[in-house]
C-alpha cells in the first residue's frame, strides 16, 4: 500500500504523466486547468487519479479560472496545480501576479508549444521563458524551472511545490512539448527520501490581537488559511502586514521589497544547473531544457576534436543564476546560446557575462540536430 | 467643548473592521445597506463567522470585503467566482459568500458567472447591481439600462442589457432572487436563504449610485433611487421571469422577489460521489 501513490520502483513513462505522479507525490490535491495541446495528458491524468488519492480535480471554462480556482483552494490550505501551454500561460499572466502579490503556494506547468499566437500546438518551442519573467505586470521575482528529461520532469514538479510552500508564491515548471511527450525511463525513490516542504502555519492561536496575515517580522510569513479563524484580509491591492490597502509610497516600498527580496536573498539556495567539461573550457555553451540535448552531443563530439568545449545547463532560469554564468564567463572566450526561439534567455547572459555571448536561434517546429550547434562550436574556435 | 460619548461600542464591531472606516463610498450609496443585511444574515444564519468567507472581485461593491471582520478574499477584476469554486471544491464547509458589482461579475467575469451556476457550486452570489463602473467614472457595462447617459455612452446607451434573473434561472441556479437597498428585511431574508441553499445561491440587489450613474439618469441623489424603487417596485415570487427586465422609465414596474427556489445535488455532492467511487476501485498502484 502506498495510498494510491505511485510506489517506488522503475518506469517506463511520458514526461507530462510522469509530472503529474510527481504531483500526487509531492501532495498535490486540487488540479483546475483548460485543455491545451501539449499539457492534456498532465490533467487527463490527474482527473484519473487525483480522485484515487482523494484529491479533486475540475476543468474550468478557461484558464483564468483555473489559475484563481488553484489560488483560491490553495488558500483553503490544499497544495495545488494547473498546466497548460503558451496560450494559456499568456492568459494566467495577471492572476499569476495576484498569486505572487498575496503570497499564495501554488505551481503553474507550462508545457511549452511553437509560438507567437496559436503557432504550433503539438510541436516544440522554448518561446515563454521571458514571459515566465516578466508576464505579470508590476514587480515579483519568478521561480521557474526547466527539466530535460522524464526523470527530471518528475523530480522539478516535486521541487517547484516545494519552493512554493517554501517561498508562498506561485513557482513555474517550464517543459515543453518534446519533454512532455517524451516516454522515457523513471525511477521513484522510496517516498520516504523524497523531500517535501509544507507551508508554515501561524504559531499564534486565532483571536489574538492585532494578528498580522504578512507580518514583517518573517522573511516568509507563516499563512493563515480561510477558516481557521484568524479572520484575515487579503488584497491584490499594495497591502501592509496586517493585509490593510494602503496607497503610500511607505507602504509599497515595504510591499514590493518584501516580494522581490524573499526570492533575492534565497537565490542561491534556488540555482541548480548542470557542469558538463566546463574546468577548461574556453567556448562555453549554456543551454537549458531539451537543447541541452543535442547541445550534450555537440560538446562531446567537439571535444573528441580537441575543442575545449563545455557546456552549462540551467535547471533553474528564475531566479536568474547569474553569479554561476558570471564566473563560467571568466574564463570563457565565447558562450553560445542556443535556444528554441529569437534570442531570450541570452540577454540575461550578456548582462553578466564577461565574454563574448553569440545567440543561436531556431525556430519553433523542432529540436536543433547536434550538428547545428556543432558547427557553431567548430567555427568559433578557429 | 468635547462630545458627549454615546456609545464605544457598535453592535455590528464583532462582524465589522472598525479599524477600516470611514469606507469609500460615497453619499447615497447602496452598498452599505448590502453589507449591513450581509452581517446580519452572518448573524442569523447559525454559522460562527469563522467559516463563513467573503470573496469580491474589483470594484467600489468589491471593498465590502474590506471592512468585513471574517476572512475576506479581495481578488482581481471578474475573477471572483473561480476563487471561490478552488475554496469550496477543497473545503465545502465553508459558507463562501461572493459579493461585487455587475460590471465584475456579468461584465468582465461573465464566463466564469454562467460556468459556475451551471455547475451549482455551493456558495452564495449577491450582486450589487447600480448600472455602471462607479470606481473608473461610470463607465457603461452589460446591465446599463438602454438609453442611459454614460461617461462612455455620452450618446446614451444602445446595447440591450442583461436580464439577470432570466438568466441565471435558465443556467439551473437552485436559488434566484432579486430585491433593492430599499428592501433591507427581504434582502436579509434571502441572504440567509442563500446561505441554506445547497449549491449557487444568486442575488440580484438594485443599488442607486447617484455619484456615476443617477446624476445624469434622473436620479441625482441616492434618495431620489430609493424613492423610486418605493414607487416602481412590484414584489412577484412567482413572476415570469421573461418579463423582469429593469426598465428605470417613469410608469414601468422594477419585479422583485425570491423567484426561484428549488433543491439539486450541488458540485460538491457530485465531487465527494466520485471520490468515494474512485477510491474504491483504487487502481493502478493501491
Amino acid at each position: 500500500m502506498t495510498d494510491g501513490l505511485i510506489p517506488p520502483g522503475k518506469y517506463f513513462m511520458q514526461g507530462n504523466i510522469a509530472c503529474a505522479e510527481a504531483a500526487l507525490i509531492a501532495g498535490c490535491r486540487f488540479f483546475a486547468g483548460y485543455p491545451i495541446t501539449p499539457s492534456n495528458e498532465i490533467a487527463q491524468w490527474m482527473s484519473y487519479r487525483l480522485p484515487q488519492v482523494g484529491g479533486h480535480f475540475i476543468q474550468m471554462e478557461d484558464e483564468i479560472a483555473s489559475i484563481m480556482a488553484i489560488i483560491g483552494a490553495s488558500n483553503a490550505g490544499v497544495k495545488s496545480m494547473t498546466a497548460t501551454s503558451g496560450p494559456g500561460f499568456s492568459l494566467m499572466q495577471e492572476n499569476i501576479g495576484f498569486g505572487m502579490m498575496i503570497e499564495t503556494p501554488c505551481v503553474i506547468v507550462n508545457v511549452q508549444r511553437g509560438g507567437p499566437s496559436t503557432g504550433i500546438p503539438t510541436l516544440v518551442g522554448q518561446g515563454d521563458m521571458m514571459q515566465a519573467r516578466w508576464g505579470s505586470h508590476g514587480d515579483y521575482e519568478a521561480i521557474a524551472y526547466v527539466p530535460n528529461s522524464v526523470q527530471e520532469f518528475f523530480d522539478l514538479t516535486i521541487k517547484a511545490f516545494n519552493a512554493a510552500e517554501e517561498y508562498r508564491q506561485p513557482v513555474i515548471v517550464l517543459a515543453d512539448q518534446t519533454i512532455g511527450h517524451m516516454y522515457g525511463p523513471l525511477v521513484v525513490p522510496p517516498h520516504e527520501e523524497i523531500k517535501i516542504v509544507n507551508r508554515k502555519l501561524p504559531n499564534v492561536p486565532p483571536g489574538v490581537p492585532d494578528f498580522k496575515p504578512f507580518d514583517a517580522k518573517y522573511e516568509v510569513a507563516p499563512m493563515a488559511l480561510a477558516g481557521m479563524g484568524y479572520r484575515i484580509h487579503v488584497t491584490g491591492l499594495t497591502h501592509d502586514e496586517k493585509g490593510y490597502p494602503y496607497y503610500t509610497h511607505e507602504v509599497s516600498t515595504w510591499c514590493v521589497k518584501h516580494l522581490v527580496s524573499k526570492i533575492r536573498n534565497n537565490a542561491e539556495k534556488i540555482w541548480e544547473v548542470e557542469r558538463f567539461t566546463l574546468d577548461d573550457a574556453d567556448i562555453v555553451v549554456i543551454t537549458y531544457g531539451i537543447t541541452s540535448r543535442p547541445a550534450y552531443q555537440a560538446v562531446k563530439v567537439a571535444r573528441s576534436e580537441g575543442i575545449k568545449a563545455g557546456m552549462l545547463r540551467l535547471i533553474t532560469v528564475w531566479p536568474f543564476p547569474e553569479e554561476v554564468v558570471r564566473k563560467v564567463s571568466e574564463q570563457a572566450k565565447v558562450i553560445l546560446v542556443p535556444e528554441i526561439n529569437m534570442g531570450q534567455m541570452i540577454h540575461p547572459i550578456r548582462e553578466v557575462a564577461e565574454c563574448l555571448v553569440i545567440g543561436l536561434s531556431w525556430a519553433p517546429g523542432a529540436v536543433q540536430t547536434p550538428d547545428v550547434i556543432l558547427d557553431a562550436i567548430r567555427s568559433v574556435s578557429r | 467643548m468635547p462630545k458627549e460619548v454615546l456609545a464605544t461600542k457598535h453592535p455590528d464591531d464583532e462582524l465589522i473592521r472598525a479599524d477600516r472606516i470611514p469606507h469609500i463610498w460615497c453619499p447615497g450609496c447602496g452598498i452599505g445597506i448590502v453589507m449591513k443585511c450581509y452581517v446580519e444574515a452572518i448573524k442569523r444564519s447559525g454559522i460562527p463567522p469563522e467559516r463563513h468567507v467573503v470573496v469580491s472581485g474589483i470594484g467600489c461593491s468589491s471593498r465590502l470585503p474590506g471592512y468585513m471582520n471574517i476572512d475576506s478574499y479581495h481578488t482581481t477584476h471578474g475573477r471572483a467566482i473561480p476563487f471561490a469554486v478552488g475554496m469550496n471544491i477543497v473545503k465545502p464547509d465553508l459558507e463562501i459568500t461572493v459579493i461585487a458589482g455587475d460590471g465584475d461579475l456579468v461584465t468582465i467575469g461573465g464566463n466564469h458567472f454562467i460556468h459556475a451556476i451551471r455547475r451549482n457550486h455551493n456558495f452564495n452570489v449577491v450582486l450589487v447591481n447600480n448600472f455602471t463602473y462607479g470606481m473608473t467614472g461610470g463607465q457603461y457595462g452589460a446591465t446599463t439600462p438602454i438609453g442611459s447617459k454614460m461617461s462612455t455612452a455620452p450618446y446614451g446607451m444602445i446595447e440591450y442589457s442583461f436580464n439577470l434573473p432570466l438568466l441565471v434561472a435558465s443556467l439551473g441556479a437552485p436559488f434566484v432572487a432579486r430585491w433593492t437597498t430599499l428592501h433591507i428585511r427581504q434582502l436579509t431574508d434571502a441572504i440567509l436563504k442563500a446561505m441554506k441553499v445547497n449549491g449557487f445561491a444568486f442575488i440580484e440587489v438594485v443599488s442607486p449610485c447617484p455619484t456615476q450613474y443617477g446624476e445624469d439618469n434622473n436620479f441625482p441623489t441616492g434618495m431620489d433611487m430609493m424613492k423610486y424603487f418605493r414607487e416602481a417596485c412590484v414584489v412577484e415570487h412567482e413572476a415570469d421571469l421573461r418579463k423582469v427586465d429593469i426598465d428605470l422609465r417613469p410608469g414601468k414596474p422594477l419585479i422583485v422577489g425570491n423567484f426561484v427556489h428549488i433543491e439539486k445535488p450541488s458540485y460538491n455532492d457530485m465531487d465527494r460521489k466520485l471520490i468515494e467511487i474512485a477510491m474504491k476501485g483504487r487502481k493502478p498502484y493501491g
